[in-house]
């Protein structure tokens, strides 16, 4: 039993992403007169060889693939975590890009001092500026019962205007060409392998094993999977959902917001005024394909970041543009939505308890207030 | 009077009130313009929720549409002649209408069929509608805009005749509620339908008992899952009217990601509009004064101390306006408002055991 719940677990993800390279691959074939002019059923395996190349194919590749994992584990715990719980954080956007904004706001002020003040600094910045955002739409589900589903989008929105009122107004560098803000100078995190390797690869390796730890080893994850589960449980066992609802969702913010800071301290050194990112979509994906575990979510994120890391690659080889690996994206989180599909292509049989793994977290977003 | 008027926080806030008045009058066509996505959209979310859909993909469906209803009235456009009719009317036009809502019913079957038959978390169902569609247009904008499609045009505003207009209120009526395009007239149309099926009618008696109390409603003989299809592919279509209205009514070309959250600040005007047609095309009028009020105050600031006020805020605050004010809403500052009893909730048929 135990047996085929790991293996379900884990097949599932995997034929999912199977599925969806082949849905994949008929998106790239019906495109491909738009890409060169004629109908290219080869174009598949072009665009595929080119994305595994540039993702695994040389040292540099593979470096660039964990650097771009980093931010996606952390935005995968950042909404895996809030699944636990029993919500759906699509904020991560916007306490990522406050994260990053404090990161960049820090690290300019600390531009010329020690980078072991300079680094710690900004990152904590980052941390607590993230939990903040993040506590916003944990306290209004808490109190007002405003669904962190709409506030959490809304705040996304906001932050992004707020970058962008920063960067172009107070935080603007002098003499720079574009609205964009000082150099972090001291806090650029140092590389550590390759040519792009930071500093920020280790901040999500840690924060795997401590998002475990803390899940499933002690009180308040225990705690934070009980109202996950069931919240009025949870309150007749004595126990806050309110409390966990708000510190789960500024644990979140403060693993996005750290996501935010690798960013910016470790590969861009500044932040421009249109400043985006598809962090959010994306640590939505890697959660849903970790099923909300950390280490899941470990995998899931290295999957996305090899994505990510090669398009770049499919796009000079294939003439294929970076996009398609949204369309990927897309059609992987369709198929672990709809297991059903999977189970019946496959012909892989349900394990029971995991079937219900998705279920947990849709509430709707009416009026109701926690208890 | 003039004493109150020098008072300085009271005095700033009469004049704000005579500014918003009058953005109002001289504004109020443009008002009901830009709350059209918004409005159209709540009352997709309106027929899937009362239903006991939940659908946040409303963001989605709308833009899925766009992308549509413009590639393929551009491409009609190539073959077909273009002879306007009333409101700019064009054969090609039609046909990305008929795209466009086509698209919104499709997206709203592969909602249906993930939240109503395999019972996936319907929140996550609309969320992979968000995602894919941005990819999915994404993509295919950008490969599209290598051969710069032609534009098709879009529909005109109805004009009425002069004297008509010029009549006292009766011209102000007329200019902001019908000298409107076809898709924002039939809005206004659709809302009012809705609101008398929603409680006069056989089929609203039925979605609403559905919503609230599925188990109850299929004991009296009322198929549940069959009216919460019937009733998202009908949203659907709605949908897609407001995602047309982007591309082929309000301007004539397809960006990516241009629906910019209208898909889901339409979710809080429904939640706002306690769930109800007039209600939800309500709160979207206010979300669409907020819009208006942002471009007033950027294009025509107001005199005076009012207008240094206003000046010193950041445009950004404006632009963030309508996101402001969903929070606020949401957060229940301007009361309860409860949803339908069963929204969100699957429904499973009860299972004979014999």
């Amino acid at each position: 039993m135990r047996l085929q719940h790991t293996a379900s677990v884990v097949i599932i993800p995997l034929l999912a992403i199977v599925l969806a390279l082949v849905v994949g691959a008929v998106v790239l074939v019906l495109s491909s007169p738009l890409v060169g002019g004629q109908l290219d059923v080869m174009l598949p395996v072009k665009a595929y060889a080119a994305l595994a190349e540039g993702a695994f194919g040389s040292f540099n590749g593979l470096v660039q693939t964990i650097v771009s994992s980093a931010p996606l584990v952390l935005a995968g715990l950042a909404v895996g975590i809030g699944f636990k719980a029993g919500l759906f954080n699509i904020g991560v956007q916007g306490q990522f890009l406050i994260g990053a904004v404090s990161a960049a706001a820090v690290g300019a002020g600390l531009a010329h001092g020690s980078p072991l003040l300079a680094i710690p600094a900004a990152v904590i910045a980052a941390m607590l500026t993230g939990a903040i955002y993040g506590f916003i739409p944990g306290f209004l589900k808490a109190y007002t019962g405003a669904h962190e589903v709409v506030t959490t989008i809304m705040l996304n929105y906001i932050a992004i205007q707020f970058v962008a009122y920063l960067i172009i107004g107070p935080m603007r560098a002098t003499g720079a060409t574009f609205a964009r803000s000082p150099d972090v100078g001291a806090a650029v995190l140092p590389i550590l392998v390759g040519r792009n390797g930071h500093l920020g690869i280790l901040f999500a390796l840690v924060a795997v094993p401590i998002a475990w730890w803390l899940l499933f080893r002690t009180t308040v994850g225990f705690e934070v999977r009980t109202v996950g589960a069931n919240p009025d449980a949870a309150r007749y066992a004595g126990m806050s959902p309110r409390r966990i609802l708000i510190l789960t969702m500024s644990a979140c913010g403060l693993l996005a917001g750290l996501a935010g800071a690798g960013e910016i301290l470790g590969i861009s050194h500044f932040m421009p005024a249109g400043y985006s990112t598809n962090v959010g979509w994306d640590g939505i994906t890697v959660a849903l394909l970790g099923r909300s575990n950390p280490i899941g979510i470990l995998f899931g994120g290295l999957l996305f970041g090899a994505m990510r890391a090669g398009s770049n690659l499919m796009q000079i080889q294939a003439g294929v543009p970076v996009q398609m690996v949204d369309v990927l994206q897309g059609v992987i989180l369709f198929f672990l939505a709809a297991e059903l599909i999977v189970r019946y292509v496959f012909r892989v049989r349900a394990a029971h308890a995991e079937v219900t793994e998705l279920k947990t977290i849709s509430r709707s977003y009416g009026g109701q207030t926690t208890p | 009077m003039d004493f109150i008027l020098h008072f300085p926080v009271i005095g700033l806030l009469l004049q704000f009130i005579g500014y918003l008045v009058q953005v109002v009058v001289q504004n109020g066509g443009l008002i009901i313009t830009l709350s059209t996505p918004i409005g159209l959209g709540a009352l997709c979310g309106f027929m899937n929720e009362r239903g006991g859909v939940v659908n946040i993909g409303i963001e989605g469906m709308m833009l899925a549409s766009a992308f549509s209803a413009w590639y393929v009235a551009s491409i009609a456009s190539g073959f077909l002649s273009a002879d306007a009719g009333p409101l700019g009317i064009t054969l090609p036009l039609l046909i990305g209408l008929l795209a466009g809502l086509a698209t919104g019913v499709i997206v709203s079957l592969a909602h249906a069929w993930l939240s109503i038959t395999v019972r996936a978390d319907q929140i996550i169902s609309g969320t992979i509608i968000n995602i894919v569609a941005l990819g999915i247009t994404g993509y295919l904008a950008l490969l599209i805009s290598h051969n710069s499609p032609p534009s098709a045009g879009n529909f005109h505003s109805l004009s009425l005749p002069q004297p008509l207009i010029d009549f006292p209120i009766v011209g102000w009526v007329l200019r902001t509620f019908v000298e409107q395009g076809p898709i924002t007239l039939s809005m206004l149309v659709v809302v009012v339908v809705l609101q008398v099926l929603l409680y006069r009618s056989r089929w609203g008696l039925r979605t609403r008992a559905v919503g609230e109390h599925p188990r109850a409603a299929e004991t009296v003989g009322i198929d549940v899952i069959a009216l919460r299809y019937r009733n998202v592919l009908l949203g659907g279509l709605l949908a897609g009217l407001a995602g047309a209205w982007f591309t082929i009514e309000y301007g004539n070309s397809f960006q990516s990601g241009m629906t910019n959250g209208r898909g889901f600040i339409a979710l809080a005007a429904l939640i706002f509009g306690r769930w109800t047609p007039l209600g939800s095309v309500g709160a979207a009028l206010l979300f669409g004064l907020a819009d208006t009020l942002g471009q007033a105050i950027r294009q025509s600031p107001p005199a005076g101390d009012l207008g240094a006020v206003l000046g010193a805020i950041p445009p950004q605050v404006f632009t963030a306006l309508p996101y402001i004010v969903t929070i606020v809403v949401l957060a229940g500052v301007v009361g309860r408002s409860v949803p339908p009893a069963a929204d969100g909730q699957p429904y499973e048929r009860e299972t004979s055991t014999l």
